[in-house]
């Protein structure tokens, strides 16, 4: 398990070297960042052939296959409507601008997983484009939505005594959306939060599962840094892949960030390159030189041909589109008075969200307090509400806050009581010292024994007779 | 004036086209090459300025398939593994690659 | 009947119908007649072993159990299917190409797979990795390519009729230098599923046949939609039958490329069959049109580009043997794509190469507003000498020129043969244009074409 080491700190947003053995490094650095982020859409079929889309529980390898994704001669690619409507209301909750026409290009690379040897992708028209998701450290503006398929699946094996790899196309040509960032996230925990959002938006589309450790989700991170006050972009850039967990999304850049602040100061250039992220190690380590020669040949698709939507076709997907996590948030605060610390949470799963609701909304009709309600449920001081327990979360909420009736005499001489037998109190209290109204209310209640009044009206009267005083 | 071919820009191509060739093939291929070039010079002469390029002659736009399995196309796993060299208990092989995705 | 193996499909179905013969019987003698003559002119890489059970399981069906030669870069359920290329030479496909389980779903017997030009690379069949194919009208000569197989089985009377490719001139050509018939439908109008792809914007499949209305009965069970090709165009299909024995009165034909050198052989023919067609009521004019040589520049950047990224898919991981195994032209021709894709000369390439084709798409739109259908030779030569198109680079493409414009950009067209030499048993052909989803208006006018003379050798028996 890694932790984090701190020759580099986290400060409003700059990474600084610090102290590093009692050595003073001269430059500040901060980073720039952008991710692509793959997700794989959960359609019945796959994109381009009618083949089962469910490779994590296929019952053996290779039997969700046809002559379509196993790239066959001859076989021929149709796409899926369903994932580009996906893909589109996806840009759309991201507040994206839709191409109203779009096409399919051939990617071209040779790798084994890779049927076709080209993968069909989207080059210069992607579905969506300039989009944002605000973070609690500013936007990140996503630069581009596409839609692609997914490759085989590789393991690596022995056999017989051989070292092999062995292929799987269960997983061949399943719909990936790609999201793309522009490089806007200057920490660690942004990058984190952002992934997590975006995860979050499209859980609550319900187009994709994101299951991270199957690889359903698949973070890559571009990084590098830049000397604090300077303008524009690095000239390398260093992209971290194979993440499959948030936190390590979060550790393998704040490696990164030391990493190439130590090489930055050294006066050494980084070079452009691919890196791993080994999670055991929480070290990132080269894969290889990104090549300037990468060329993927891209050309228009012959095979498909292109998409066009009217912007009536749009509006349509946009009306359609659930309430999202942040609107879900600001909607509590109105309409239940929820604050913000505890509805952003709460919404965070959109089947949740809707057990809340039904919570919040019962409650406000019972004419409880229903930010009290979810500061006990976000803080798990009750019962865990699921569809069949609202009824009891409601009635323990209730009688964990059921308040007696207590005559204003009695509460008057039990405060006296104490007073008197806490005389510093007031000498305290003059002096400006507002701790004493907790030992008050401490000290008060005790003295009432079991009755339970509302906290409250116990504040205003030690309040009013302090002031008396 | 023909293009150029260098031995090099031949080696270069073959390599991104995964093709493996001998020397004296690509000695060869560039002569093919510049013949090649020599021909498709001439679109140069045409003035393209104004108009778009045509990748499909059908005109067809939004030919899509509803989200349904087709089971009936779907291979079995006999069937996806029969025309390969090399498979092990389900799974096509070749020779291992390294382990970088 | 003796000689029941020369029979037109036509023919063939009448005769089933009557009950003049058995199907079964005719299929027999078609692989007696295979066997006399395959060994010289190598027509077919595999023969169907099946080819009699499939004729008696079909012969209730629409094509009687018809056998039908197919080239061999169609994908035949259980058959190997090579293209030609030992790359594929144990390839056995595990799913039939669309076109077959239309063909088959109608009662065709598939007599065999024929030879063509490795991944059908050329004008030739020289280009075959299992050997050229030679003419079966005169053996010194090509057959013509890429479907020279499926050509040479028609004219050699080894089928009843065969299914060719054509991406720009692979059934024209060859039906020309073999003096038959062949039918390239409008890209889209037949469904490429299942055909080995060579380039994927004009790859079209069609009939070649001995007589004309035998391609029209045999596109009637290969046109239409296809839910696995989604550049099929949904319209409906006509029954091209409907478009025989038509009056072509009236109708407003031009002359194509009466300009262009090195058509001396041929142009006097095409004269020729244009007086035909005026006496058959028809208004011929010689009309100029955009200069076939930068059709010739279109085609050749388009296919490399589409055949480097095709051909991509052959690893030898999931079937094959591996990239090692193409032939010199597969790989000039790969590897000229790729460099035409690649970065800095895309544009200079594939991207000006597009724009040139929508120069064409907009000539001939211009030209069909004036006619019904356009005329010109299908090929400048007669069938040329074996050999002659080894270390050729250009060879096929140069060959093609007069039917490159029409095939980069989709339209139908169809061969018929247009004069018969007698010394040399050679011939040329006519190729008939006609605007895009008009394969009837082809057939109008090859048919009438082909009644008012006769050059074709199925006629005078």
């Amino acid at each position: 398990m890694p932790t984090k080491k701190l020759p580099v700190g986290i400060l409003g947003g700059k990474c600084k070297v610090l102290i590093q053995e009692n050595k003073i490094m001269p430059n500040t650095y901060e980073l720039v960042c952008g991710l692509e982020i793959h997700a794989e859409l959960k359609t019945a079929s796959k994109m381009f052939c009618g083949c089962k889309n469910d490779p994590f529980h296929a019952p053996q390898p290779n039997t969700y296959t046809c002559p379509v994704c196993l790239g066959m001669p001859g076989a021929l690619p149709v796409a899926n409507k369903k994932a580009i409507e996906w893909t589109i209301k996806l840009g759309l909750a991201l507040g994206c601008k839709i191409n109203l026409f779009s096409k399919f290009d051939r990617k071209h690379y040779f790798y084994p997983d890779l049927p076709k040897s080209y993968q069909i992708s989207q080059y210069d028209i992607p579905f969506c484009y300039d989009g944002v998701v605000e973070t609690s450290e500013g936007p990140v503006r996503i630069t581009r939505i596409h839609l692609e398929e997914d490759t085989g699946k590789l393991l690596h094996r022995s056999v017989n005594g051989a070292e092999v790899s062995l292929i799987d196309f269960n997983r061949s040509s399943v719909p990936l959306i790609e999201i793309v960032s522009e490089p806007d996230i200057k920490t660690a925990s942004q990058a984190k939060e952002y992934a997590k959002k975006l995860r979050q938006i499209i859980r609550y589309l319900d187009i994709a599962d994101c299951d991270m450790e199957q690889g359903g989700m698949r973070l890559e991170a571009n990084t590098s840094l830049r000397v604090v006050g300077e303008q524009g972009l690095p000239k390398y850039k260093v992209e971290v892949k194979n993440i499959n967990s948030f936190r390590f999304l979060e550790q393998a850049i704040e490696f990164e960030m030391q990493r190439q602040a130590k090489l930055l100061d050294a006066g050494e250039s980084i070079p452009q390159e691919t890196r791993g992220y080994n999670a055991t190690e929480g070290k990132t380590f080269s894969q290889r030189a990104k090549e300037d020669a990468a060329d993927y040949r891209y050309f228009p698709d012959p095979d498909l041909p292109p998409i066009r939507f009217t912007q009536a076709q749009i509006d349509g997907f946009t009306a359609d589109l659930p309430e999202l996590p942040a609107a879900k948030a600001a909607r509590w605060g109105r309409e239940y008075q929820i604050e913000a610390r505890f509805a952003e949470p709460l919404t965070a799963e959109k089947d949740e969200a809707a057990v809340f609701e039904t919570l919040f909304s019962q409650a406000q009709t019972q004419k409880l307090d229903c930010n009290k309600l979810a500061s006990s449920v976000y803080n798990k001081r009750i019962t865990w509400p699921t569809a069949e327990s609202i009824e009891k979360t409601l009635m323990e909420f209730a009688a964990q806050f059921k308040t007696d009736t207590v005559d204003t005499s009695q509460l008057e001489q039990a405060v006296e009581k104490v007073l008197a037998e806490n005389p510093d109190v007031i000498e305290k209290f003059k002096a400006g010292n507002m701790q004493v109204l907790g030992f008050m209310m401490g000290q008060t209640m005790r003295q009432l024994g079991g009755i339970k009044p509302d906290p409250q009206l116990v504040r205003e009267t030690i309040g009013k007779i302090l002031k008396t005083k | 004036m023909t293009t150029q071919i260098t031995l090099q820009q031949v080696q270069h191509v073959a390599q991104l086209a995964n093709i493996p060739i001998s020397d004296i093939q690509a000695q060869n291929f560039v002569g093919a090459f510049e013949e090649t070039l020599g021909v498709i010079e001439n679109l140069k002469e045409v003035d393209t300025s104004k108009i778009e390029p045509t990748h499909q002659v059908t005109g067809l736009e939004n030919v899509m398939r509803e989200d349904v399995v087709d089971e009936q196309h779907m291979f079995s796993q006999a069937e996806a593994l029969a025309n390969a060299k090399r498979t092990s208990s389900g799974y096509f092989v070749v020779p291992r690659i390294l382990d970088n995705d | 009947m003796t000689n029941t193996h020369t029979m037109t499909l036509a023919q063939y179905l009448k005769g089933v119908a009557e009950k003049q013969f058995s199907p079964t019987e005719v299929t027999q003698a078609i692989q007696a007649e295979i066997s006399k003559v395959n060994t010289d002119l190598n027509i077919y890489l595999t023969e169907n072993e099946q080819a009699v059970q499939e004729t008696e399981a079909g012969s209730a069906q629409p094509l009687a159990g018809a056998a039908i030669a197919v080239k061999d870069n169609i994908s035949t359920k259980g058959m190997r299917t090579t293209a030609s290329s030992t790359v594929l030479d144990t390839f056995v496909p595990p799913y039939d190409a669309t076109i077959m389980t239309k063909l088959k779903a109608a009662g065709m017997s598939i007599i065999g797979k024929t030879n063509l030009d490795a991944w059908a690379h050329g004008s030739s069949t020289e280009t075959s990795q299992y050997g050229r194919t030679l003419n079966p009208r005169n053996p010194e000569h090509l057959p013509g390519g890429s479907s020279g197989g499926s050509a040479a089985a028609v004219a050699a009377d080894t089928c009843i009729a065969a299914i060719g490719t054509e991406t720009a001139g692979s059934i024209r050509q060859p039906a020309a230098w073999c003096g038959v018939v062949g039918l390239k439908p409008s890209y889209g109008r037949v469904s490429r599923s299942g055909v080995i792809a060579m380039a994927s914007s004009t790859d079209s499949p069609g009939p070649i046949t001995k007589t004309v209305e035998d391609a029209a009965i045999l596109l009637n069970y290969m046109a239409g939609h296809d839910k696995y090709d989604g550049t099929t165009s949904p319209q409906s299909v006509p029954d091209y039958t409907q478009a025989l024995g038509k009056s072509i009165k009236g109708l407003k034909v031009g002359l194509l490329y009466q300009d262009i050198a090195g058509l001396e052989v041929v142009n006097p023919h095409i004269q020729a069959a244009a007086k035909v067609l005026e006496e058959l009521g028809a208004v011929v004019e010689p009309v100029a049109a955009m200069d076939p040589h930068y059709a010739i520049s279109v085609y050749t950047v388009v296919q490399r580009g589409e055949v480097s990224s095709n051909l991509a898919r052959f690893d030898g991981i999931r079937y094959g043997n591996d990239r090692s195994f193409f032939g010199d032209e597969a790989k000039r021709r790969i590897m000229l794509g790729t460099y035409t894709l690649s970065k800095g000369y895309a544009d200079q390439y594939y991207t000006t190469a597009q724009k040139v084709r929508t120069a064409f798409m907009q000539d001939f739109q211009k030209l069909f507003s004036n006619y019904d259908v356009l005329i010109s030779a299908t090929s400048p030569s007669f069938a040329k000498k074996i050999g002659v198109s080894e270390n050729a680079a250009m060879f096929g493409e140069l060959e093609d020129m007069l039917l490159e414009p029409s095939s980069i950009t989709g339209l139908p067209g169809i061969n018929v043969p247009c004069f018969h030499d007698t010394t040399t048993n050679l011939f040329i052909g006519l190729n008939i244009m006609a605007p895009m989803w008009r394969e009837d208006q082809v057939i109008t006018v090859a048919d009438a074409y082909e009644k008012a003379t006769s050059w074709n050798t199925w006629r005078k028996v």
